[in-house]
Parts: structure tokens; sequence; C-alpha cells
């Protein structure tokens, strides 16, 4: 029997108030909010969070790690790489991009199910448009990852009944690499091509799964067409279409149906029956059911608990950040470039938040150091001290407005470990009216600027949001 | 501690400062050639008289081709050193122990900055190739942790605190307007700086040290040698430098309330001068006042006062010019300006002038009682900094 051992899907803290973009431009926007990555956040620093919290629901070391977004941070260079560096994931594991598509991220889930050996799949995305468009306010920003294998990496929480795929090319929506906007032909041929799509491969899963619609007890339903969309959740014949999170979060594009399927399973009862159907280019269909191992199953941070906690970003900083407006930066010189050698030697540090501690004194280094601080550890005398999952308490900290920073002002905290350490640290998904001393916070994996093409990844603090670090 | 100092055996016999300020019209060369001909001068010598160089600069050129090309130094070793802030004493302190060691009969200190060719505000140093790791934070929001940690530690209000190290810069800037070589030179009232927006934590702009060009210059030879070139040499009665070992910014314990490598420099300084009470013993220090909160924890650092204490001394007033420990009598970093490799040799040049009795009639120091002087010159940040501290005094002995 082969499934989802366990699952974390990632939305970002910020919220756009639809309502915001028509008070400034004076049309566009809605009704509802719709997620943001924040200014230091990417497809691949969502893919991490969201594979953080899906490894700390089960424990399972993968054998490969699969990434799909359509909107990568890099081309030609792997994504999937810095995840696994920040996963801390063993050189043996594979790390691949499934990239480009929307269809990439239901089409990874569905490779993993259908193939052997436990299998990490993560999907990101981040989606906007130009200023009033339907995909500037429809469309929202998150991650979902899959820890998925059989009964002998884990006990599998959801078991793959059936799938069916149908495919066929349309050019329907299409984007060429580094445009803003995506264009979309006339809405109503996509509508009459994904129907028959959709009942086809339906039809066809159903008949893998040997079940009927009827059967089917909630059906998650995500694609970019919202229009066709609508309408196959019509002809489904299923007890109950799943909340497709619009209202909150918006259409997360190559990440949605696996933040949706997360949000059902985090819900989900044991025996239940959950269809994914997903129109991209053609139609994906997974049949999975829940097992009685669902019922010990305890997600480290559930989708509902991050959309319930979120915080406003005006439409002037969401312009910002997404690049459609440039603001004058301070008068100060831009970061250079980190340099590959030195980035790749410090790759536990840098990437995996792993500092070191002295073996008689048991001082915390950030970063790790050969000679410790305290005169009892002799030179190289330092175990490994994974640092990312552990919580920690806000000392004293200060509000830097003088400071390089894309979306200043940078607030910046020295903070003290669980079980002892401290690093001065920047802070993020923060107000800086907010910050107290004694607050709790835990690590986030961040982008942190990017110089000459070349993206710096690095660990912030943010506001504690999951339990290790309340 | 096994520093044992060179008390006595090195003199001062000439020193030169030119203006700090924004010096459009100035590059490095003219800047260096303008400083070590006052020193020259004063001293009474030529270059070709000066046996070797040590030039400091922080990121204004590299080796001492910057300073032999302009000078025109034939034959003669120069030494280009960098050591952050303190870039300037740490040339004075090699330029020392080369004329104690016996090696040469005659050696210049030199120190200079040209901060305002970078284009940007503030100062700037090109970070060396790096895994991208570092801290993205400006010396003035480091430095601006100091005001709540001291506020808790000590229960003072933060409002109150606030004012304290505005005084400070008051102060400053009156001691910077009756001195014609500093960069800014009109009186500035500690709640007109309250006033202002902050920019780093509590701090305004008004806070932090004045950003200018500008360069220092001394000339040192054995102390049996000075009455040779001047009637009233200084001799150099301690060097001490510690460089950190970075713990603070790891360290639990660590409470941004103090500098323990100003405090142990400040010690050795003490044990190598012979000075049990600084406070008693010294006429005056110049100190590194890169930010207002610094010159306030210095004045605990370098035992010029009770822990916990030294926020109330502002308010008495003690560190003014008149005041019973004056501190930063030129205007220090604050007025003067702050040209990174020139300003060890600045602070130097101060106790120059007023440890002889130079300082000119509306500057000029009470001396009858106590004749030391003390620099303090870091780089830096709370955490992981270096610190300088020399004692200077007119007599032998």
């Amino acid at each position: 029997m082969r499934g989802i051992i366990s699952f974390g899907g990632y939305v970002p803290y910020r919220r756009l108030d639809r309502s915001a973009i028509a008070a400034v431009m004076g049309r566009g926007g809605g009704r509802g909010t719709r997620s943001v990555a924040s200014y230091d956040e990417d497809t691949t620093t969502m893919g991490v969070e969201a594979a953080r919290l899906a490894l700390r629901s089960s424990g399972v070391d993968p054998r490969a790690l699969w990434f799909a977004t359509a909107d990568p941070a890099y081309l030609e260079k792997t994504n999937a790489t810095a995840i696994h560096a920040a996963l801390r994931l063993d050189s043996s594991t594979g790390a691949l991009d499934f990239g480009g598509a929307v269809r990439s991220g239901i089409g990874a889930l569905r490779t993993a199910l259908e193939s052997g050996g436990p299998t990490l799949v993560v999907a990101a995305d981040i989606r906007g448009g130009l200023p009033t468009g339907a995909d500037e306010a429809n469309g929202g920003d998150g991650a979902a990852a899959f820890v998925v294998g059989g009964e002998g990496d884990g006990p599998v929480v959801a078991e793959l009944l059936g799938t069916a795929s149908a495919t066929e090319e349309f050019v329907d929506r299409w984007r060429q690499p580094g445009s803003p906007s995506t264009g979309q032909w006339e809405e109503r041929f996509g509508e009459t091509r994904y129907g028959p799509l959709a009942a086809q491969a339906w039809k066809e899963a159903l008949g893998a799964a040997g079940i009927g619609a009827d059967d089917v007890d909630v059906a998650v339903v995500a694609g970019a067409h919202g229009r066709a969309v609508k309408r196959v959740s019509g002809q489904l014949g299923v007890a109950r279409v799943a909340d497709d999170l619009a209202g909150a979060v918006g259409n997360t594009g190559t990440a949605h149906p696996g933040l949706l399927l997360g949000n059902e399973l985090e819900q989900a009862e044991p025996g239940q029956t959950i269809a994914v159907v997903v129109l991209a280019d053609g139609v994906e269909v997974l049949i999975l059911r829940t097992t009685e191992a669902l019922a010990a199953y305890a997600p480290a941070l559930p989708v509902a608990d991050q959309v319930a906690n979120g915080a406003d970003v005006s439409y002037a900083t969401f312009l910002q950040w997404r690049e459609m407006i440039r603001v004058q930066p301070p008068n100060r010189p831009e970061p250079t470039r980190p340099s590959s050698s030195a980035a790749a030697r410090a790759q536990d540090w840098k990437y995996g938040f792993v500092g070191s501690r002295g073996t008689e004194s048991g001082t915390l280094h950030l970063p790790p150091a050969r000679v410790s601080i305290r005169p009892e550890d002799e030179l190289d005398a330092m175990d490994p001290a994974p640092m990312a999952d552990v919580g920690a308490t806000v000392v004293t900290f200060t509000i830097d407005r003088l400071v390089y920073s894309v979306s200043p002002p940078v607030v910046f905290a020295v903070v003290d470990f669980d079980g002892g350490g401290r690093l001065p640290v920047e802070l993020t998904d923060v107000d800086p009216d907010s910050v107290r001393i004694g607050q709790r916070v835990e690590m986030t994996f961040r982008r942190l600027y990017e110089a000459e093409g070349i993206i710096n990844y690095f660990w912030k603090a943010r506001p504690a949001r999951s339990s290790s670090g309340q | 501690m096994a520093s044992h100092g060179i008390k006595d055996q090195v003199a001062i016999i000439g020193m030169g400062c030119t203006q700090f300020r924004e010096h459009w019209d100035k590059g490095v060369d003219d800047l260096l050639i303008d400083a070590s001909s006052a020193a020259f001068a004063s001293a009474g010598v030529a270059k070709d008289d000066v046996d070797a160089f040590w030039l400091g600069t922080a990121s204004s050129g590299m080796s001492g081709l910057t300073l032999s090309q302009p000078l025109k130094l034939e034959g003669k070793p120069v030494t280009r050193v960098e050591n952050f802030c303190a870039t300037g004493s740490e040339a004075l302190r090699q330029a020392s122990y080369a004329v104690a060691s016996g090696a040469y009969d005659m050696a210049m200190a030199i120190g200079v900055e040209k901060v305002k060719d970078s284009g940007y505000q503030g100062l700037n140093a090109p970070p060396a190739p790096h895994d991208g790791t570092k801290r993205n934070l400006t010396a003035a929001a480091m430095y601006s942790l100091v005001l709540p940690a001291y506020a808790a530690r000590y229960g003072v209000d933060e409002d109150e605190l606030r004012m304290v190290v505005a005084k400070i810069a008051e102060k400053n800037h009156r001691n910077g307007a009756l001195n014609p070589l500093a960069q800014f030179r009109r009186e500035m009232p500690a709640e007109k700086i309250c006033e202002m927006a902050s920019v780093a934590g509590r701090l305004s702009v008004f806070d932090c040290s004045g950003v200018a060009d500008g360069s220092a210059a001394a000339i040192v030879v054995r102390a049996e040698d000075a009455h040779k070139y001047c009637d009233d040499p200084l001799y150099i009665k301690a060097l001490s430098f510690v460089s950190g070992t970075g713990g603070g910014l790891i360290d639990p314990d660590y409470d941004y309330t103090t500098f323990p490598e100003c405090d142990m420099a400040g010690a050795d300084a003490y044990r190598q001068a012979g000075i049990d009470d600084p406070r008693s013993a010294l006429a005056m220090a110049e100190v590194h006042d890169c930010f207002t909160p610094t010159e306030m924890v210095l004045m605990e650092d370098l035992g010029f006062c009770e822990r916990g204490t030294a926020w109330k001394e502002v308010l008495a007033g003690t560190f003014e010019r008149n005041g019973d420990m004056p501190i930063n009598t030129d205007g220090g970093l604050k007025a003067f300006g702050h040209p990174v490799g020139a300003s060890g040799l600045r602070m130097h040049y101060e106790c120059w002038l007023q440890l002889r009795g130079q300082a000119g009639d509306d500057r000029q120091i009470d001396l009858s009682t106590r004749n030391l002087g003390l620099v303090h010159n870091l780089g830096g940040y709370p955490g992981e900094m270096v610190s300088f501290v020399s004692i200077l005094g007119p007599e032998l002995g």
C-alpha cells in the first residue's frame, strides 16, 4: 500500500486585502484576501518551510526530493538542492526540479505515488499578474509538501486508490520566462476543453479505484482556469467539494492541489475517500483513502491555523515586493554576492543552520567554530548543533533605518535559544512596533538578497507560529 | 598580563592634523601631504630624517605605496596597517615599538581616510568574499542596543537615558564649536537631538560620529633623543591593544552594558603606566564616541566612574571641558569628525596640544594638579571589537 505518510502546507504570513487594489487603482481587486510571500521569500524558501513541517510530522528520511514550481528562483541551476540542503538530507538523496508548468505540482505528487521509495514532494508558487488584473487579485502564494511512501517507510495516512490522466495540447494560459504576467485565451475556449477532459479522467480514475462518484467524500478541485474549475466541480457528482481557500489565500497555482489536499487531510477522519482533480493543460486525478493511521497523526502546523494567523500588507508594499514599482533604496552600497566556494564550505551553517557545541562546556557557537570561547573545550572538540527547529526568546532588539534592505527598516534582535546559546539575528514577518523583549521566535529559511543574479539564502527569526517556537 | 609596556621609552616630538571635513577639493594624497608636512614642521625635521613610516588607513588605499608615492619617499620602509576604527592608533603603536626596539631612530605614524569619495552616506568598507551569512546591521544599530540594556540593568528610565546620551553629543558639539579643525562648529542642544527622527533604535543622526575626510600624523623618537628636536615632547606611558574573541555576540551572559575589550585594554594601560586611580591621575581623556551610548559606557569601562553611575556623572557635568574629568575636549568623533584611519592620531593630537598647554586660551584644560592624558580608540561592535588605550604625559617618571 503506497500513499501519503505526512504533509505540510505553508501559507506566508502576509495578506493583501483585495479591496485595497481598487482603493488605489480605481478598479480591480475583489472581496477577501490573498496570501503574499514576503520580500524575503521565494518558491524555494516557501518549499523549505512546507517540507520542514512535513518532515517534522513523520520522521521519515526521504530517498528522493522532487520540487515543482511555475516560478523557479533559478533556471539552469536546480532549486531542489537548496531545499535539500536546508533540510539536511543525505547527499545520496536525489533532488530534482519538476519545472515551469503549473501541472508539474500534481505531476510530481502523482509520480511519487506511483513509484518506489520514500519520496518528499514539494510544490510552491508565487502567483501574480499586472496591477488590477484577475491573476493579481485571485492568485495566492504558498507551498505544500508530502512525504510519499509505502508501509515499510512509515505509517501511511492516505493510501492511493487510483489515478488517471487526460492530456491535450491547447494554448489556454501561457507565460514567457521572466514575464510578470500570464496570457489567457478567451475563457470560454478553455472551459469547453477542460469539461470533456475532466469527465474522461474522472471516469477512468473511479474505475481504477473501483468506486463510484458517490463513494467519494470530498473532491479537491484545482486549476488556474476559474470557470472551468467551477464547472467541473459541479459535474463530478460527489458529496462535497473541498474549500478552495479562495477567500483568504487565493489560488496558489502549482502548490494549490497539495495545499487544498493537506487542508482536507488535516480535518479528515480515517476511512474517508478524497479525490484530487487538477485542471492544467489536461486533467490529473488522484483518488486516496485515509487510513486508521490518520487518527494518530498530528500535523506540525495546520494550514487552517496559518490561514487564521496572518497580517495585512499594504497594496503599495505588495507592489514593491513584486517589483511592480521600484522605490528609492537607501543611499548605501548594495550587498555583494556571496562567494560560491565560501558558501559551499559553510553549507551546514548557511543552509542547515547548524552551529557547533563545545564537548566540555556545552557552549553553542553560531556560526560553528573550531576554537571555543570557553577554555575547557579542546581545539576541534565540537559537536554539530542543529538549531533550525529550536525556539528562542528575544533578549533585546533594535530597528535599523539606515542599513540597506529591500524592504526597510530592518528589525534586528538578540535572541537566546532554548537550552542555551545566543545569536544576533534579523527578524522577519514582524511589524517593528510589535517587537517585545521576551517574545518567542523561531527560525525560518529566507532569501536575504540577490546580487549579480546569485540568491543569498540564510536564516532569519520570526515570531513563533508553530509549537516548536512556543 | 604579559604586556610589559614601553613607559617613557618613546616620545612624540611633532604632530600634524588637517581639518576634518568634507574635503571635496583634496584627495588621499593631498591629505597625507598636508598632515605629514605639518608634522615635519612641528618637529623641525625633514622627510628624509624619518627612518620608517607606518600608514594607517581602513580603506583609502593599500600598501605602503599609498604614502611613499605621494611623499616621494626614497628607500624608506612604509607599512600600511588596518585595525578597523582604531587604525590610526595602531599606526602609532607600531611606530613607537619600532623606535623603542632600536631598529629606527625616528618614525612617523600617519593616518588618513578619504571617505567622501564613495558616493554613499556613512562609512562603507568593501567586504572580503563571504558566505552571505554575516549580520546585515549598521554600527549605529548595534550600538543602539546599549541604551535599553543599560536602562534595564541600572533601572534608569529609557527617556531619561536618551536625554543623557544626547547631553554627551551636546557637550562634544560645544567642544567642537571652539575647535578650528573640527568638522562641526555649531552647538547642538540635547533637547533638539532628542526631537530628531530615530535612525537606529532610539539614536538619531546626531548620536553618530561625523563622517569626514582627514589625516593626522605623529613623529616619534626614543625618549633620550627627544630634546634634540623639541623642548616639550610628549612621552608615551602606555600602549595597549585588545582584539576580542567575538564571544559577546554568542554569549548569553553578555548584556550590552559594557565593552570588555575596552575594560581589558584600559586595565593593561594603567598597569603599564603605574596608575592606580585613573580618575585622579588623568587630566583628560579622548575616547571613541562613535555613538553617544559608547562614550557613556566607556566612562565605566575605563574606570572614570563606578558601574551604573556614568549617566549621573554626565548630567552632573563631570565630563565637560571644565569638569572634573574632561572628555573629548576637541569635539570627539561626534563633532571633530571620523575619518577612520586618522581618528586615533587625531585623539593623540588633542593630547599633544592640551598636555603641553598649547590648546589655546578658550580651549585649554586645567593642568595644575594632573598632567596625564588617555586616548581610547576602538573598532567594531558591542560583542566583537578591537580596543586601543594609550597614556601620555609631558614629563618623565
